[in-house]
């Protein structure tokens, strides 16, 4: 759900040292030396699609928050901080912690124990081949298309950060995640995520660690702020939202807590395949679970890296900088240029090399998960059960090696479409968030509610999917539909998304419980492992409390809560 | 995890050690030829520090997690 709008950001060439080069070779060498070495422990299906299931749980929690953490996130959301202010956090508290918390301590144990390959493969076992299908190529499709926006928008970061050749940038990325996919999978997808974790954070913190320091920390940043922006309110994340034009999203908290905390975040967090594969590579439901909840305790802490960069820009930068209408012209930045201006700012020779290999590695950590969630989708729940249903496990190997070279082309081939038609950008992204929040009420019907009946899982997810694009063509087509969908003429597109994301999972809950009322449900027994209480869920209490899963989800759920307290 | 060799966080660690050295000592050469283009708080040194810091980090996981 990154902002894309930093892809027109104007020219921005910072000159590299030696040392940054080989900083930044240094790491293309070796992720593609991790791929050839962990090729040997990849044999199998099993160790391909899901590397072997042997994850620990930091593992798994780290890669599960790395995929997340992709260079259009991080460049996106520290430009809508400079435009919003730190009302942009919510994408990462409101936004994904209850949600994160919910999958582990609800959904995963039924993913974990039906032993599916993926989220699609859920709905099949749940609701048949209907919902299986439509979910799945839905899944692909959204999948391809994202991994191009993303690769077409690092592309982009090479361009303005380094000066690169945007098609050399964008075949030299691409080819190093797919070599190091296709020969070792998932396994090398994950251990790239986590060395990519470690090289984002450290690179990234350089900023706000030198930024307080040159505001004299949090108050004189916040004075500073106050100083430069006389009369706007850029550092309260709830008290503004009572009215949609007291704040600068045009944004109620209506459509953060139901829109955004609820539709979209559960709908990409507990449903989105690319973020949940990597936790069901877990070694165990209890490490699955935990290192969800680490996961969602770096998630809470990503605004140092992202939101603080953007309100240090607002604070430090001798000049304003202005919306994308208005880039273009020399010395004149656009927001979406924050976080490289904050990184050229305050880092030198080596620390430079540092912070670009860390976008680097944040759109190689997301187009990886992008490819692999891809593979395993396209192997198990379209290639085998609609192309080839006696494929062996070895074919199926194969296919996915292939498949993640395939997959990577055609993410090319959207790179290079998106590049004639930028627009498409901003729609992909709308497409994005509303195939996946249908399908959050489809899953989460089905594991809560044994009545749900097959014929509702697909018609369900069907009505979601429609009324969220007949919503977006009508506002498109009316701009006054606004005032209906959004419940404001006011609403800027986030906060638009918000509201659209809440009637698509009404219209998926609503047409999901009639249809179930008016159809056979699954007899008991095809039930069992898929569904709250037909289902042997493993008990916690042999474990010291220290080590149960419920403890950390409190002890994040706690923070959570200081936070939204604290930046009331 | 068990079957692979080298664990993920040795290489993790090996990767950060050898960055550190690589950015501690171009802070250092800085101290004495500053470059062309100072970049905002230049006088904190923060290369120096952020490269110690980075070696230190690493070489505790190689230590850690060397492989057996």
């Amino acid at each position: 759900m990154p902002s894309a709008c930093f892809l027109q950001a104007a020219e921005t060439r910072f000159s590299l040292n030696p040392v940054d080069l080989i900083i930044i070779i240094l790491y293309f060498v070796l992720v593609l030396g991790l791929g050839v070495y962990l090729r040997r422990f990849t044999k199998t299906a099993e160790e391909f699609f899901m590397a072997g299931r042997e994850m620990t749980m930091w593992v798994a929690g780290l890669s599960f928050i790395s995929a997340n953490l992709g260079s259009l996130e991080m460049m996106g959301y520290a430009a809508a901080t400079y435009q919003y202010g730190i009302l942009v956090a919510h994408a990462y508290w409101i936004g994904a912690i209850p949600a994160i918390l919910f999958l582990a301590l609800v959904m995963l144990p039924f993913y974990y124990i039906c032993k599916t390959h993926s989220v699609p493969g859920y709905l099949k076992l749940r609701f048949g081949e209907g919902a299986r299908s439509l979910s799945a190529l839905s899944f692909a499709v959204m999948t391809i298309l994202m991994s191009g926006i993303n690769m077409y928008s690092m592309a982009i970061i090479m361009k303005v950060i380094l000066g690169w050749n945007i098609h050399f940038s964008i075949w030299v990325s691409s080819l190093t995640v797919a070599i190091y996919v296709a020969t070792g999978g998932l396994l090398s997808a994950i251990f790239n995520e986590v060395l990519q974790f470690f090289l984002i954070w450290i690179g990234c913190l350089v900023i706000p660690v030198v930024g307080l320091i040159e505001t004299h920390g949090w108050a004189g940043m916040v004075h500073r702020i106050q100083a430069n922006f006389p009369g706007q309110d850029f550092m309260h994340m709830w008290s503004t939202t009572g009215t949609f034009s007291n704040n600068p999203m045009g944004a109620h908290w209506t459509g953060i807590v139901f829109g955004w905390g609820l539709a979209i975040s559960f709908g990409y967090w507990t449903t989105d395949f690319l973020v949940v594969q990597r936790v069901m590579a877990a070694k165990d439901l209890r490490s699955a679970q935990l290192g969800t909840i680490i996961g969602g305790f770096f998630k809470m802490t990503v605004p140092l890296i992202v939101i603080l960069p953007g309100l240090l820009a607002l604070a430090v930068l001798p000049y304003h900088l202005v919306p994308e209408s208005q880039g273009g012209l020399p010395n004149v930045h656009t927001y979406n240029e924050a976080l490289p201006l904050m990184l050229a700012r305050y880092c030198g020779p080596g620390l430079l090399g540092l912070g670009v290999t860390a976008l680097v590695a944040g759109f190689m950590s997301g187009m990886a998960g992008n490819v692999t969630a891809f593979t395993t989708v396209w192997t198990y729940d379209i290639y085998k059960p609609l192309i080839r249903k006696d494929a062996s496990e070895s074919h199926c190997v194969s296919m996915g090696r292939w498949c993640s070279l395939l997959g990577v082309f055609v993410s090319i081939g959207t790179a290079y479409l998106v590049m004639n038609f930028s627009s498409i950008i901003v729609y992909a992204q709308v497409i994005f968030v509303f195939f996946i929040v249908p399908m959050f009420g489809t899953v989460i019907l089905g594991m809560l509610w044994k009545r749900t009946t097959p014929a509702a899982g697909f018609w369900g997810l069907l009505a979601g999917i429609l009324t969220s694009f007949a919503l977006w063509l009508w506002v498109k087509v009316d701009p006054g539909a606004l005032n209906f969908v959004a419940f404001s003429g006011y609403a800027k597109d986030m906060s638009e998304n918000m509201y659209r994301a809440m009637w698509s999972l009404i219209a998926n809950v609503l047409v999901t419980v009639v249809v179930s009322l008016v159809t056979k449900p699954k007899p008991d027994h095809e039930l069992r492992g898929l569904v709250y209480g037909m289902t042997d869920l493993p008990s916690e209490h042999a474990f010291p409390i220290f080590q149960r899963p419920i403890t950390w989800a409190a002890a994040v759920g706690v923070g959570f809560i200081a936070l939204n307290i604290f930046f009331w | 995890m068990e079957k692979q060799s080298i664990s993920v966080w040795f290489f993790i660690g090996a990767l950060l050690a050898i960055y550190g050295v690589l950015i501690l000592g171009s802070g250092i050469y800085g101290l004495f030829v500053p470059p062309n283009h100072a970049v905002a708080m230049s006088h904190l040194h923060i290369g120096i520090w952020w490269g110690s810091g980075m070696v230190l980090f690493g070489t505790g996981y190689i230590v850690r997690f060397r492989p057996r």
